[in-house]
């Protein structure tokens, strides 16, 4: 049984919007002297979109801007097809906003404050309540749903800002770092609920994270930023299977100076701390080692250890941002 | 079992139009303020001297010995300048918090994610206090104008101050207006309710104390436009239609009051954003 009675639903494969949820053109945003965002161009298709970036790259920024809170310098921004500029109202009913910060209202209990922003996003307070239930029970605050939010753990607030997002039942979540400050099991159980969410509820949501395992484990597409511009975009799978494979590698010899050959000869070299090198060999040729071992044979190192590794999303996201 | 298991529903149902999540705001605000006991106690107070005037009015319609009791045009003014302090403290209890809270939960970013506008945010705090405000001005008063009509069993009082009508219910309004922007656009400066408290207070204090201080040294007192309460003070006599109390046009006075209200929705405009940009 759930909660409450039956408020009146959709099936949840009913469909949602289906096309691209936002489309970026021209996007420049300035704070002061420094270009928060730079002539972003990106178009987020429907599903789970993981936003990644460092810190300071103009993530947070581009959603508020999608959310009306920043003016952009120029350019313009799609939301759910709506021009972000002329239609702001009609755009933030069909989405939920979890924000990156801690926010509630103050004085109020958890059902009383989900309820309260459902109505505010137009439901009925009848509907509002028993959404406010449903929805705290999804988050795993079921039990806790009648004691003040100002009593809450870093890790329930988390939960009571996702639900806050979704009570009214939005066509497009942002989500700003709503893992930040929860231990791994809460991180865990939260990432669960942003994939069932995109996956099994039909939710299309854009996920912002300066964190890749997040990203790789809730989103099918990515975009990436760094300083205020747009790096790279497309399909995860599509980004990690660029045609070439990754090998981690251990040498005897001088192992910097074969690291300057390796880019020399175009291929991407990451260099950790337990002297294993991920190299990134692109092409056909990358299916095959071969073109490695003869690289070592010619500089004279002997090769201890070659594996090819599963390309990750932090090779994607290396690769972007040029980082060594 | 995973927390996701246990149910996530599509929502068929209705939804309002946009523009009225202002009425959802003000319903809230003012039930999670009469759900407080302090607040009614106050509030009983406030309606205290409603009820000693009723008492007066009954007395006077119905003893013609205590017919020096009746009520005359300048006794709802009275009464009004009575209830000032009790706007006073409504509007510290109320709104010292209405913003500041929001600001210091960041609230504000939730709100303006929702179908709302800054303008919406703002008339939906703004009705809160104008609520509570207008139930301890114009509602009494105008109750006591209805209280005499029923003891004096007659309209004639009312039909030979007709003037009463709109005079009670102009100078509420800009007794509350002015107390509502102003501690709104007080709240809206910071995160703390307890300062913003004593910023009012101080306001409202230092600009009459400054007032009577030039009033003291030049023994005139041209300068009320300095202190919002005088100015108001000035303006309700000329709405009553009695002799006005200070040297000062009741024009400027005028203009005080409207530039105080016309400052602090300026303020909440700035200061009523989604997000805060420092450079």
């Amino acid at each position: 049984m759930t909660p409450l009675g039956d408020a009146q639903t959709h099936p949840l494969d009913a469909p949602r919007f289906a096309g691209p949820v936002v489309q970026c053109q021209n996007l420049s945003v300035r704070f002061g002297k420094n270009w928060a965002l730079n002539d972003v161009t990106a178009v987020f298709p429907a599903g789970a979109v993981g936003l990644l970036g460092p810190n300071g790259a103009g993530k947070s920024t581009l959603l508020k801007a999608l959310l009306g809170f920043i003016v952009p310098e120029k350019g313009t921004m799609k939301v759910i097809d709506m021009d972000v500029a002329t239609s702001p109202l009609e755009i933030r009913k069909r989405i939920g906003y979890m924000p990156e910060s801690d926010a509630h209202i103050p004085g109020m209990n958890a059902v009383s404050f989900v309820a309260y922003c459902a109505q505010l996003s137009g439901l009925p307070a009848t509907d509002a309540m028993q959404r406010a239930h449903e929805v705290l029970y999804y988050v795993g605050l079921g039990e806790a749903r009648y004691r003040n939010i100002e009593t809450y753990s870093t890790g329930m607030k988390q939960r009571i800002k996702l639900a806050q997002a979704i009570v009214h039942d939005p066509d497009l979540l942002f989500l700003d770092e709503p893992t930040n400050g929860m231990d791994p099991k809460g991180r865990d159980e939260m990432l669960e609920l942003i994939h069932d969410l995109a996956h099994n509820k039909n939710v299309n949501l854009i996920l912002s994270s300066h964190l890749l395992p997040d990203v790789e484990f809730t989103c099918d597409h990515v975009v990436v930023m760094d300083k205020g511009t747009v790096a790279t975009y497309g399909p995860i799978k599509a980004l990690k299977g660029t045609t070439g494979r990754v090998y981690e590698m251990r040498i005897k010899g001088d192992e910097q100076l074969f690291i300057s050959v390796l880019r020399g000869e175009g291929f991407d070299v990451k260099d950790s701390d337990e002297d294993v090198m991920r190299v990134f060999v692109p092409g056909a040729a990358g299916d095959n080692p071969k073109v490695l071992f003869e690289l070592a044979a010619r500089e004279r190192v002997q090769v201890r250890h070659v594996r090819p590794s599963v390309p990750t999303l932090e090779d994607v996201f290396a690769r972007a941002v040029g980082e060594k | 079992m995973p927390i996701h298991a246990q149910g996530y529903r599509r929502y068929g149902g209705t939804r309002a139009g946009i523009g009225r999540s202002w009425q959802v705001m003000t319903r809230a605000g003012v039930m999670s303020i009469i759900s407080k006991r302090q607040f009614l106690t106050l509030m009983l107070l406030a309606w205290a001297p409603f009820v000693v005037r009723a008492v007066q009015i009954y007395v006077s319609a119905t003893f013609q010995q205590a017919s020096f009791l009746a009520p005359k045009g300048e006794t709802f003014r009275e009464f009004l300048d009575q209830q000032g302090a009790f706007v006073f403290f409504v509007t510290i209890y109320v709104g010292a918090g209405l913003i500041a809270n929001d600001r210091r939960a960041n609230a504000l970013q939730l709100y303006l994610s929702k179908p709302m506008t800054s303008t919406e945010y703002i008339a939906g705090k703004l009705a809160i206090l104008f609520f509570f405000l207008v139930s301890v001005t114009l509602l009494p008063a105008m109750m006591l104008l209805l209280t005499q009509a029923m003891f004096a069993g007659s309209l004639t009082f009312v039909s030979n101050n007709l003037y009463l009508l709109p005079a009670i219910t102009l100078f509420s309004l800009a007794q509350v207006l002015l107390a509502s922007t102003t501690m709104l656009a007080l709240s809206s400066l910071s995160k703390s309710s307890r300062f913003v408290a004593v910023m009012y207070a101080g306001l409202f204090f230092f600009t009459t104390a400054l007032f009577n201080a030039l009033r003291g040294i030049t023994g005139r007192s041209s300068f009320a436009w300095l202190s919002p309460t005088a100015a108001l003070e000035q303006l309700g006599d000329v709405i009553f239609r009695l002799p006005p109390r200070y040297q000062v046009p009741p024009s400027i006075a005028g203009l005080t009051v409207l530039l105080l209200i016309a400052a602090s929705l300026y303020i909440l405009s700035r200061r009523v954003r989604g997000v805060e940009i420092v450079t």
